[in-house]
Order: C-alpha cells, then sequence, then structure tokens
C-alpha cells in the first residue's frame, strides 16, 4: 500500500498535517503503538524541516508487510554541511521556526535516533532526500 | 495521577470536554517542541506556555493527552478544535511554569528519566 502527501509550505503553523493524517492510516492499519509513535515523531520532524528550510515537499509512504518506508522529497537549498547537521543542538533555522518552538538543531539526530534506517540524499542548490525505515517486525 | 486531580491541583480552567479520568504517568514542562518532540515520554501531562497549532500536532504526534497552558494563557478557538479533535485535554491555569510544576511534583507526579542517546 502507498500514499502520498505533499507539504504545502505557505501555511507554517499547519505543518505536521500529513503525519498525523498518516498516524491515523497506521491505526486504522493496526500497526502496533510503538512503531506509530516512532514513525509520526520521525515523520513530523522531517514535515517541519520541509516547511522551514525546503519550501515544502512530497512525502510517499510505502506500508509493506515487514516495513513501512517514508520518503520525504523536497527542492530546497539542499544541506551543506550534513556531518555538522547530523549533530544534536546545529541549527541554520530562522526566527519565525523557532517562535514555533522549532529550530533548536534536533531534527535530524531525532528522526536518526527513532527511524531503524535513515538515508539522506542532498545536494546544494537541488534538494533534500530522506529516506526512513520502519522494522515491523 | 488522574487529569483531574491536575485540574484540581492547578486549579485550572478546562477549555475542551475530554476524559478527566485519563490516569498520566508523568509531568513535562517544556516550551521548545523541538526538546518534547526529542525527550518527551508518551502518556505524560505537558506544561507549556506556548500556545500555537504547532503545540498541538507535537503533543499528538508524541502520544500526550493532557496540556496545560500556564501562566492563563488563552488558546484560539481553533487550537481548542485542533485539541479536541486529536483527543487532548486542554487546560488553562493562572500559575507560572515554576510554580504549576512545582505543585504537581509536591503532590507526587515526576519527570521521566532524559534518554541523550543520539
Amino acid at each position: 500500500m502507498t500514499f502520498d502527501y505533499i507539504v504545502d509550505p505557505t501555511e507554517p503553523e499547519r505543518a505536521g498535517r500529513a503525519s498525523t493524517k498518516f498516524k491515523g492510516v497506521l491505526k486504522e492499519l493496526g500497526v502496533s503503538p510503538k512503531v506509530i509513535r516512532a514513525l509520526s515523531i520521525a515523520m513530523y520532524e522531517g514535515e517541519i524541516n520541509m516547511v522551514i528550510h525546503a519550501n515544502g515537499g512530497n512525502i510517499h509512504c510505502e506500508v509493506d508487510a515487514d516495513k513501512i518506508r517514508v520518503i520525504m522529497k523536497d527542492s530546497g537549498p539542499g544541506i551543506p554541511e550534513l556531518d555538522k547537521a547530523m549533530k544534536p543542538g546545529w541549527s541554520t533555522a530562522s526566527t519565525q521556526a523557532r517562535e514555533l518552538g522549532f529550530g533548536a538543531g534536533m531534527g535530524l539526530p531525532n528522526i536518526k535516533k527513532w527511524s531503524d534506517n535513515l538515508v539522506v540524499e542532498t545536494e546544494v542548490g537541488v534538494g533534500t532526500t530522506l529516506t526512513m525505515e520502519f522494522n515491523l517486525t | 495521577m488522574k487529569a483531574s486531580e491536575i485540574c484540581s491541583i492547578l486549579d485550572a480552567k478546562v477549555f475542551n470536554e475530554i476524559d478527566e479520568d485519563l490516569e498520566i504517568d508523568s509531568g513535562c514542562g517544556c516550551d521548545l517542541m523541538s526538546d518534547v518532540l526529542a525527550f518527551n515520554h508518551n502518556n505524560n501531562v505537558l506544561l507549556t506556555g506556548a500556545v500555537n497549532p504547532q503545540m498541538i500536532r507535537t503533543c499528538e504526534v508524541v502520544d500526550t493527552h493532557v496540556v496545560v497552558l500556564v501562566r492563563d494563557k488563552q488558546p484560539s478557538e481553533e487550537i481548542i478544535s485542533l485539541a479536541t479533535d486529536a483527543d487532548i485535554l486542554l487546560l488553562g491555569t493562572h500559575y507560572s511554569m515554576f510554580e504549576a510544576c512545582g505543585h504537581l511534583y509536591e503532590a507526587g507526579l515526576r519527570g521521566e528519566e532524559i534518554q541523550n542517546d543520539f
């Protein structure tokens, strides 16, 4: 099964709708609460990043028998110093993002923490794709 | 601790009609949603001064079902509606964050150990 969502950057205060919608889908599918919570946190962090850094993007979710894969693709500025961005506390977020309570430099580290596998593909000026996987078994 | 006890201890106003018999395991006082996402434990009460839709969405994601707005902060209708849709009990207290956390701690509620496992 696949599910697709578009992340609209024009209303930053509405960021997170895709993650909460997909969370509802996973509940209906009977996925374990532990996996749902981990996936929701990681996907939400990714969605917030898309809005505050990358002018929105697309999310493609694949639910298989043994794992769930979430692919988050944006056409934003890319991440010039990925090694720094993976470290807790490093942030380039705007004042607006910080006013909403984000931009503490925990996004990518937290996605890594909650996912079973994370691949970050990024190119400056082209965009970033996060592929995160969550094991169901 | 039951949500109804939290209401009583904090002399709280109830903004929506969600189950007040809910049992809460621990407490968290935080305005920074990044930290809530990184360190929060499920089934706790969040005390916060952050009053925006993102705060409710963050609670929905981390499975926090009781929120207390401190310092008499007033939520908009949109925030109340979001909380209700997410099955989150939204409360408000006149106490400051420090005072509110202190009262709950004094009554026996504790925080969970922070895991810096990044």
